[in-house]
């Protein structure tokens, strides 16, 4: 229980981050890092997953309430928290015996780069495909989608990085 | 029932998942109909109260810059009444004497130059025209397509020009377009078609392709003859934040120019020179 309350703190934190923080940071005027899908990375498997879902879509709507973009950060983020459980079957071959033991720091890099990469694309591409709205413009939503998912990771990764060392 | 409530059981994530997901698309969808008139936007009481508590600390972070566009706002609107006050002034003028004799400033002359250089540092040209002309030192050349340069020293039937395209040259000049930032106008000595306007100030607004003019700051040349145009900016961070200019004329093909004798010239001098 005291895991979830941690997350949840994180999580509210990286919302106001985004909101506050990250929104502004155009990078060459464009890019920009949506890094409260970390939530969605960190938080415990297998713990109240109805409360994880919801705890997800608002997060998503609190970003959007304060970007005026109706619903897509929600829809968005609340995908990937559903489908998270099954990457994580997929990439960390992981029995429903081995979630509450769960932990992304004491998995290998290259798997936990693997998880995070897959998750981060399909938010991306789902958020400006919403965004965009149309068939038009397509290639400028995936360029989006690139360029931002490597932003997004990079901060995640560099984040992670610092606090895990000093802890 | 009981299966009813076996497959709820059963699928009781997917089905929240996809009851979230509902509302994720209506909200999209509204947004994208309506124009942001639901009330889950910015404007709500909530984030529009914490976003007006962000802006004021940003706002205080940028006091500084907000103050420089004022002292800036400022100083336009001093230039336009200080202009407004010329206008009115000369008005009343013309009513109590003829200005047409007593304002004329400048005569010309024609010339046609003889000798051209444009491959030196310090380029200098000489002009069919001299002393028995009444031509003097200090007066300015130009042509129909822009400015030349300088007249440096003068003999009997021939005067040496200091051409723009010289080291020591420094002409000052300011952009055509709403403002009154002006600057010397050097030449690195390296290309002859380019020069250089130094000293405008970082908060001028200076975009490619604007034109540069000659100020009237100084007491040789009248104000507003071409130059060139702006062909990059340099880097604002600059101490000297140099702009090339192109210049209209082709320096290295000159025949015809203009010679100007300021007649206020001696009177602004000595004023100067006080």
């Amino acid at each position: 229980m005291n895991r979830v309350i941690y997350y949840t703190f994180i999580g509210v934190l990286l919302a106001f981050l985004q909101v506050f923080v990250f929104n502004n940071i155009l990078l060459f005027e464009y890019i920009n890092p949506f890094l409260y899908i970390a939530f969605v990375f960190l938080f415990p498997v297998r713990e109240l997953r109805f409360y994880f879902l919801l705890m997800a879509f608002s997060l998503g709507l609190f970003v959007d309430v304060f970007s005026d973009s109706g619903g897509i950060h929600a829809f968005s983020t609340l995908t990937i928290a559903y489908i998270r459980l099954f990457l994580i079957k997929l990439y960390f071959r992981k029995t429903p015996i081995d979630y509450p033991f769960f932990s992304l720091q004491k998995e290998p890099f290259g798997k936990i780069f693997n998880f995070t990469v897959t998750l981060t694309v399909i938010h991306h591409f789902i958020l400006f495909s919403l965004d965009n709205f149309s068939f038009h413009n397509f290639t400028s939503v995936l360029l989006n989608t690139l360029y931002s998912s490597i932003f997004t990771l990079l901060l995640f990764f560099i984040g992670g990085y610092i606090f895990i060392k000093k802890q | 029932m009981q299966e009813l409530i076996s497959f709820i059981q059963k699928y009781k994530y997917l089905l929240f998942f996809i009851m979230l997901q509902a509302i994720g698309v209506h909200l999209t969808i509204r947004n994208h109909n309506f124009h942001k008139s639901t009330f889950l936007n910015s404007t709500n009481y909530i984030s529009g109260n914490l976003y007006e508590k962000f802006a004021n600390i940003s706002d205080y972070i940028h006091l500084k810059d907000q103050n420089q566009e004022l002292v800036l706002e400022n100083i336009q609107l001093k230039n336009k009444v200080a202009f407004l006050n010329s206008i009115e002034e000369t008005a009343l003028e013309t009513i109590s004497i003829d200005s047409t004799y007593f304002n004329q400033r400048y005569s010309y002359s024609t010339a046609k130059i003889i000798k051209n250089q444009y491959t030196k540092s310090n380029n200098l040209l000489l002009i069919d025209k001299g002393e028995n002309d009444g031509i003097e030192k200090e007066m300015a050349v130009f042509n129909s397509k822009g400015i030349i340069g300088i007249t440096e020293k003068t003999v009997e039937k021939y005067t040496r020009v200091q051409s723009i395209l010289n080291k020591n040259s420094g002409i000052s000049a300011r952009l055509k377009k709403g403002s009154n930032y002006f600057g010397p106008l050097v030449w690195d000595g390296k290309d002859y078609r380019k020069v250089q306007l130094t000293d405008i100030p970082r908060q001028a607004n200076v975009k490619i392709g604007d034109t540069v003019v000659t100020s009237g700051r100084s007491t040789i040349f009248p104000e507003g003859i071409l130059v060139g145009t702006v062909l990059t900016v340099g880097n604002k961070n600059s101490s000297e934040n140099k702009i090339n200019v192109q210049l209209f004329n082709d320096m290295s093909n000159l025949r015809h120019v203009y010679v100007v004798k300021s007649l206020h010239k001696l009177e602004l001098k000595t004023l100067q020179d006080e």
